[in-house]
């Protein structure tokens, strides 16, 4: 879409996105291009002296079971962070969608996690589920489960995933609601005259035209679940017991900054972003075809 | 609705209500580990409802930090920072995307496409894929711990840019064609008519950004090594990593208190403005 009225002026457009092209070429194209870069050098662990290697720190990479393991993992999390998020806050929406009395009040609450960053969404999730104190882990212990996210893994990574899904659900939330409250209400009385039920007036009307909704929140939830989750692991488990929480980009600021190995976190950075624009690329595609729905 | 379904009807309610319960469980906890003293919350079962050390508990954080230990700073000061950062954030972004956005609406100038996609490709690489080369970048500009290290590698967004440009793109060509004919410049015409329009665009960005900036995690974590320029997020979730043997959850988690407050209070003072800008930003 373009205007059709515009102004003429020689110079001035080019003041005018200057102060975004200044930053975004500083602090955007320069570092990714040097992750790029950085990515086809071996340092020398004394420092200083760099060799250009080609693509060894890929080859290097993805011969290593490690970053297998952590891939793996994070195909694991993505969809149980993915899957859980979106059904359960599809359901809250349906449900608070059919509410007339109290639903304001209802609503208020459900968008609160929004608010809260993911790194404290972490410490809040790491207190219910402390070993020690946890509320949660006393009732569970109470019934028989032993649950301690510091020494098992796959509790450790249970845990991750509902304080991942915690601090989404009400975005999720908003989004379906808002387009629950977009579908016709003709549509819907209609069915209901017909003799159509509520489950079957869901799965049949309500569910297809939420469609593009849930597409665009899938893709969402899984960059938030490759992304935005960093948070969440850092303040809970830092990648462990062991490697158990270790996703991709976990891995990346580990072997970084922690393990001073920038080759090799250079070329995990690059994979991520190659990751990153597929799919920010499927997102726009859709997009680009939901507007002819 | 067009029916009456009673049991249905209660069958919501009950599913909201059980999940409004579960949403709120960890917020309320927090809250209750925030008023009681330190023995009270080292015994488990810790208790469900608030005890009497609120006041004491918050005034302890404000003023000293946690346990006033070495390498703690008193919250008011990583409250301000935060302060600071989600708003040079917010109006940062705000500024350089509306400006940017009525230079690739409203002229033709060569390269604008060029830019249009440059500005589009930051969409797609967050702080977190990149972290060794920008933080790099911001070491070599001598930018570690300082407020413009904190919130200008954070302003440039795609986001705020396409919403403007949207909002631009429907506002009618008959005000520009007026403001053309009584001889306004480019300048008076944004300021005048479309700045005034543009408002609630704003408010809504503004508060998201907020938010956004507010919630920074890793960025503040890695440019930060003076105490003095801790945010309070990164600030709860270092001290709550501290491993140790007596842990005070009451502080602790006064401390997260006082991290949630700021953004939860924004989204609910201006829920209206934030439903609008979440929906529209992301779209």
């Amino acid at each position: 879409m373009e205007k059709r009225v515009v102004f003429n002026e020689r110079w001035l457009p080019y003041l005018l996105v200057a102060p975004q092209m200044i930053i975004t070429l500083v602090f955007f194209f320069w570092p990714s291009a040097q992750a790029m870069w950085q990515s086809v050098l071996v340092e020398d662990a004394f420092g200083g002296n760099s060799k250009f290697v080609w693509f060894e720190n890929f080859v290097s990479l993805l011969s290593d079971p490690n970053y297998y393991d952590s891939a793996r993992l994070t195909l694991i999390f993505s969809a149980l962070v993915a899957s859980i998020g979106l059904a359960v806050s599809l359901l809250l929406a349906v449900m608070a969608d059919r509410i007339i009395r109290g639903a304001s009040i209802y609503k208020t609450i459900l968008i609160w996690p929004y608010a809260v960053a993911p790194a404290v969404a972490g410490v809040l999730w790491g207190f219910l589920f402390n070993p020690s104190v946890g509320i949660v882990v006393w009732l569970l212990h109470g019934i028989g489960i032993d649950f301690n996210y510091v020494m098992n893994g796959n509790q450790a990574l249970l845990l991750v995933v509902f304080a991942s899904v915690w601090a989404q659900v009400s975005y999720n939330f908003l989004f379906f609601l808002a387009g629950l409250q977009s579908i016709p209400k003709s549509l819907i009385e209609a069915a209901a005259i017909d003799g159509a039920g509520p489950t079957r007036r869901f799965w049949d009307i309500v569910f297809p035209l939420l469609a593009p909704t849930g597409f665009f929140l899938l893709v969402i939830n899984t960059l938030y679940s490759l992304v935005g989750t960093f948070g969440v692991i850092a303040s809970l488990t830092q990648g462990g017991p062991g490697q158990a929480t270790n996703i991709l980009v976990y891995k990346v600021y580990n072997d970084g900054f922690r393990g001073q190995d920038l080759g090799s976190s250079s070329a995990q950075s690059v994979i991520l972003m190659l990751l990153m624009i597929l799919l920010t690329f499927v997102q726009f595609r859709f997009v680009e075809r939901r507007i002819h729905y | 609705m067009v029916e009456n379904r009673p049991w249905l009807t209660f069958f919501s309610h009950l599913t909201v209500i059980v999940g409004v319960i579960i949403i709120a469980f960890p917020i309320w906890m927090t809250f209750v580990a925030s008023t009681h003293d330190q023995a009270t919350m080292l015994q488990s079962p810790v208790p469900l409802w608030p005890g009497t050390h609120l006041l004491e508990n918050y005034r302890d954080v404000l003023v000293r930090g946690y346990e006033g230990r070495p390498g703690t700073v008193p919250l008011y000061v990583t409250l301000t920072n935060s302060l600071v950062m989600a708003l040079g954030v917010a109006i940062g972004k705000i500024l350089i995307s509306i400006i940017s956005a009525f230079a690739i609406v409203y002229f033709r100038f060569p390269l604008r496409m060029t830019f249009f996609w440059m500005i589009f490709v930051t969409l797609m690489l967050p702080v977190e894929v990149r972290i060794v080369p920008t933080y790099g970048v911001v070491a070599n500009l001598g930018m570690l711990d300082s407020y413009p290290g904190l919130v200008i590698p954070l302003i440039a967004s795609a986001t705020a840019t396409f919403l403007f440009r949207q909002f631009f793109l429907s506002v009618p060509d008959e005000l520009t064609e007026a403001a053309r004919v009584d001889g306004a410049s480019p300048m008076r015409f944004f300021w005048d008519i479309l700045l005034p329009m543009s408002r609630t665009s704003i408010a809504a960005l503004f508060v998201i950004q907020f938010i956004y900036g507010w919630n920074q995690y890793l960025w503040p974590l890695l440019i930060t090594t003076k105490e003095s320029f801790y945010t309070i997020v990164m600030n709860v979730s270092r001290q709550a990593n501290v491993v140790d043997a007596t842990p005070s959850w009451n502080l602790l988690m006064a401390m997260a208190m006082l991290a949630m407050l700021p953004p939860v209070l924004v989204v609910m003072s201006m829920q209206r403005l934030f439903v609008r800008g979440l929906v529209e930003t992301e779209k």
